[in-house]
C-alpha cells in the first residue's frame, strides 16, 4: 500500500505511545473465539466487562522433537515461555536454534510434540487460524527478510494494511512514522526509500519496527545483531530491551552473542547438537539466568561463554 | 586356480550391493517424482481454495495484471508475425507444386489459429513470465520474505500466487488473440504481397477453413496453458533450493515442466477437442485442404 510522506520534521526524543493499544483486539476473520487471547475483552456472569489475563505460559513446547530426512535436529524440547519475559537461546552453529524458532511461529512442522500459544497446539488450527495466529507474533529475521519491492514506509505499514482493515491511510502513516522514531530512524530520510538504499543496520531497525507494528505479544528475534559493528548491536539489545520493558513484550532471542544475550535475557537456554548428545541426554544442556550461566561449571557451557576452540579443532 | 571362498563372497556382494543400489536408485527417483505430483496437487488445491474463500486484494492483482499481461503484449505480437511469415513460407512450395497456391491461406490460419497460437503464446508466457515469477518467488523464499509474511499472519499462498494465478488465466486467452491476429496479418502479408498468391481467393479458402469452433478451441486450451504455467512456477519458486544455485535452477526447471506440461495438455486437450467437434458438428474443421 501507499503512504503518504510525513510533512513535520522527525522529533527522536522518547515519548509515551501516543496510540490506542489493540486491546481487546478487533476479532479476525477466521477467529470466531477470541475468547483464548490475552487482553481479549469478554462479559462475565455479573455483566461486567474484563480484560482477559491468564498465568498461564505464553508460549509452551511439549517434547518436540524436528527431523530432516534422517537427520534429528531437535528432540524432546520443553520450553516455557511467561508473558513479559524474554529468553535467549544459544548455542553453536547447526545446533537447530533457528527451527526451533521457526517451530515457535508454525514454520517448520515438528515431527513430533506440540507448540501451545495461548493454550493452542499451532499444529492443529486451520490454515485461516494459523494465519490469524501469527498476527500475534513478530519476527525479527536476521538479514530482516524486507520486501525489496516496497518502500521502507510500504515495508512497515504492510502488517497494519493487511489486518486493520478499518485504519485509515493517516492513521497508519502516524504509525508508521512513530515505529521508524521509536527504531532511531528518520522517518524523512528512509520513507521513499527502497531496502536496497540503505544500510544492514538500518535493515534491521526497519524489520524492527515492523515486527512492531502490530503490537505482538511475543518477539521472535533470529541473530539480530549478527553481522553488525558493535555500536548497531548494542543498539538493537537497546531495541530489544525496549520492547520487553516499555512494551511488555515477551521475547525468544535466538543468538550466538554472549554479550547480548546476557544483556536482554532474563532467562539463557542452551542447545546441544543433538549428534554430540549422549542417547538419553536432554538437548537443553543449561537453562537459568544470566548470573548462572556465567558461573556454569559445565565443560560444554564454559567452552561456549568464552568462546574456546579446544577439542573442536576439526569437525566430527 | 579357484578362488577361495570368502573372496567369492565379497565379489558376490558387491555385485549385489550395485543392483540394489541401481533399485535403490531408480525406487528413490520414481518416489520423488510421485512426491512432486503430489505436492504440487496440494499446493494447486491450496491455491484454488484461497482463491475462493478470499480472492486476491486489488493492488496486488493490477500489478501481476501489468507484469504478466501488458508487458507481454509486444513479444507475443512479434512471435505472432514471425511464425504466420515462416509458415507462408514453407508452406507454399509443397502447395505450389500441386496447383493449390491459392489453398495456403487455409493452412497457415488454421494451424495458426488452433495449434501454433496457442502452443506459441503459452511458451512465450512460460519463458518471459513463469521464469521471472520462479526466480522472483525463489529469491523471495532464499531471503526469508516468504517466511516473513506468514509469519505476520500473511498467506503466501494467498497474497503470492493467487494474484499470479489468475493473472494468468485470465490474460493468456487475449496474449494468444494478440499472436492470431498478428500471424494472420504475417502470414498474409508474406503470402499476397510478396509470393503473390491471389489476395481474394487466400481470404476465401481461409474463412472457408477456419471456423469458429476452430478459434474456440484455440482459446479454451490457453486456460489450462495459463493455470499448468502459473502453478508449476510458483511451485518451483515456493521449494527453491538454497542460494544463487537454487534460484537459477527453478527458474529453469519452471520453463522446462511448464513447457513439457503445454505439449502435454496440448495433446490431450487436441484429442478432447477433435472429439468433441464430431460429437457437436459432425465434421473435422480443415476437411479443405
Amino acid at each position: 500500500m501507499t503512504t503518504s510522506k510525513p510533512d513535520k520534521a522527525p522529533q527522536l526524543e522518547t515519548r509515551p505511545y501516543p496510540f490506542p493499544k489493540f486491546e481487546g483486539r478487533e476479532p479476525v476473520q477466521g477467529d470466531s473465539d477470541t475468547r483464548h487471547i490475552e487482553g481479549s475483552v469478554f462479559v462475565d456472569k455479573g455483566g461486567t466487562k474484563k480484560v482477559l489475563r491468564r498465568r498461564s505460559p505464553l508460549l509452551r513446547l511439549d517434547n518436540l522433537s524436528v527431523i530432516f530426512n534422517d537427520n534429528q535436529v531437535l528432540r524432546d524440547i520443553n520450553l516455557k515461555i511467561r508473558r513479559g519475559e524474554t529468553i535467549a537461546v544459544i548455542g553453536e552453529s547447526g545446533c537447530g536454534k533457528t527451527v526451533l524458532l521457526k517451530n515457535m511461529i508454525g514454520l517448520i512442522a515438528p515431527a513430533t510434540g506440540r507448540v501451545l500459544f495461548n493454550g493452542r497446539d499451532l499444529f492443529t488450527l486451520s490454515d485461516k487460524e494459523l494465519t490469524e495466529t501469527r498476527s500475534h507474533y513478530g519476527f525479527v529475521f536476521q538479514m530482516a527478510a524486507l520486501f525489496d519491492s516496497m518502500t521502507i514506509s510500504e515495508n512497515v505499514a504492510f502488517p497494519l494494511s493487511q489486518h486493520r482493515r478499518t485504519m485509515k491511510r493517516s492513521e497508519i502513516t502516524a504509525r508508521v512514522e512513530y515505529l521508524l522514531e521509536e527504531v532511531g530512524l528518520n522517518p524523512q530520510i528512509v520513507w521513499d526509500k527502497t531496502p536496497a538504499e540503505i544500510s544492514g543496520g538500518m535493515r534491521k531497525r526497519v524489520g524492527f519496527a515492523r515486527a512492531l507494528a502490530m503490537e505482538p505479544d511475543l518477539m521472535l528475534y533470529d541473530e539480530p545483531t549478527t553481522g553488525l559493528d558493535p555500536i548497531m548491536s548494542d543498539v538493537i539489545n537497546e531495541l530489544m530491551i525496549n520492547a520487553r520493558d516499555n512494551r511488555r513484550v515477551a521475547g525468544v532471542l535466538v543468538t550466538h552473542d554472549i554479550k547480548s544475550a546476557i544483556k536482554v535475557a532474563n532467562r539463557i537456554v542452551m542447545l546441544y547438537p543433538h549428534s554430540r548428545l549422549a542417547p538419553d541426554e536432554p538437548q537443553i544442556i543449561f537453562d537459568g539466568t544470566p548470573e548462572e550461566i556465567i558461573q556454569s561449571t559445565d565443560p560444554r557451557v564454559a567452552q561456549f561463554i568464552r568462546g574456546e576452540a579446544r577439542d573442536r579443532f576439526r569437525e566430527a | 586356480m579357484g578362488k577361495s571362498r570368502s573372496l567369492r563372497r565379497i565379489e558376490d556382494t558387491t555385485m549385489w550391493e550395485r543392483f540394489t543400489g541401481s533399485v535403490s536408485k531408480i525406487g528413490h527417483s520414481i518416489s520423488s517424482r510421485i512426491a512432486f505430483a503430489g505436492n504440487l496437487a496440494v499446493f494447486s488445491l491450496s491455491t484454488i481454495f484461497w482463491l475462493i474463500a478470499k480472492g486476491p486484494r486489488r493492488e496486488t492483482l493490477t500489478s501481476c495484471f501489468y507484469n504478466i499481461g501488458v508487458l507481454s503484449i509486444p513479444v507475443v505480437m512479434l512471435t505472432g508475425t514471425f511464425i504466420g511469415m515462416v509458415l507462408a513460407v514453407q508452406t507454399y512450395p509443397p502447395f505450389k507444386a500441386v496447383g493449390l497456391e491459392t489453398h495456403i491461406g487455409a493452412a497457415i490460419n488454421l494451424s495458426l489459429v488452433k495449434e501454433l497460437g496457442p502452443v506459441l503464446a503459452a511458451t512465450m508466457l512460460a519463458g518471459r513470465v513463469g521464469s521471472s515469477i520462479a526466480a522472483e518467488l525463489g529469491t523471495m523464499r532464499v531471503t526469508e520474505q516468504i517466511d516473513a509474511l506468514a509469519s505476520m499472519g500473511v498467506n503466501p499462498i494467498h497474497y503470492l500466487v493467487v494474484p499470479r494465478f489468475l493473472s494468468c488465466l485470465i490474460l493468456i486467452p487475449g496474449l494468444t488473440l494478440f499472436a492470431d491476429l498478428l500471424g494472420v496479418v504475417g502470414g498474409a502479408f508474406y503470402s499476397i504481397k510478396l509470393l503473390n498468391v491471389d489476395w481474394s481467393y487466400y481470404w476465401e479458402w481461409s474463412r472457408y477453413a477456419v471456423t469458429m469452433y476452430d478459434i474456440f478451441a484455440g482459446m479454451f486450451k490457453t486456460v489450462f496453458f495459463g493455470a499448468a504455467i502459473a502453478l508449476i512456477c510458483c511451485h518451483q519458486g515456493f521449494h527453491c533450493g538454497a542460494g544463487a544455485e537454487g534460484v537459477g535452477k527453478a527458474a529453469t526447471s519452471s520453463f522446462v515442466i511448464s513447457f513439457v506440461s503445454i505439449l502435454f495438455l496440448d495433446l490431450l486437450l487436441g484429442i478432447f477437442l477433435d472429439h468433441f467437434q464430431v460429437v457437436l458438428t459432425g465434421a473435422r474443421s480443415g476437411g479443405v485442404v
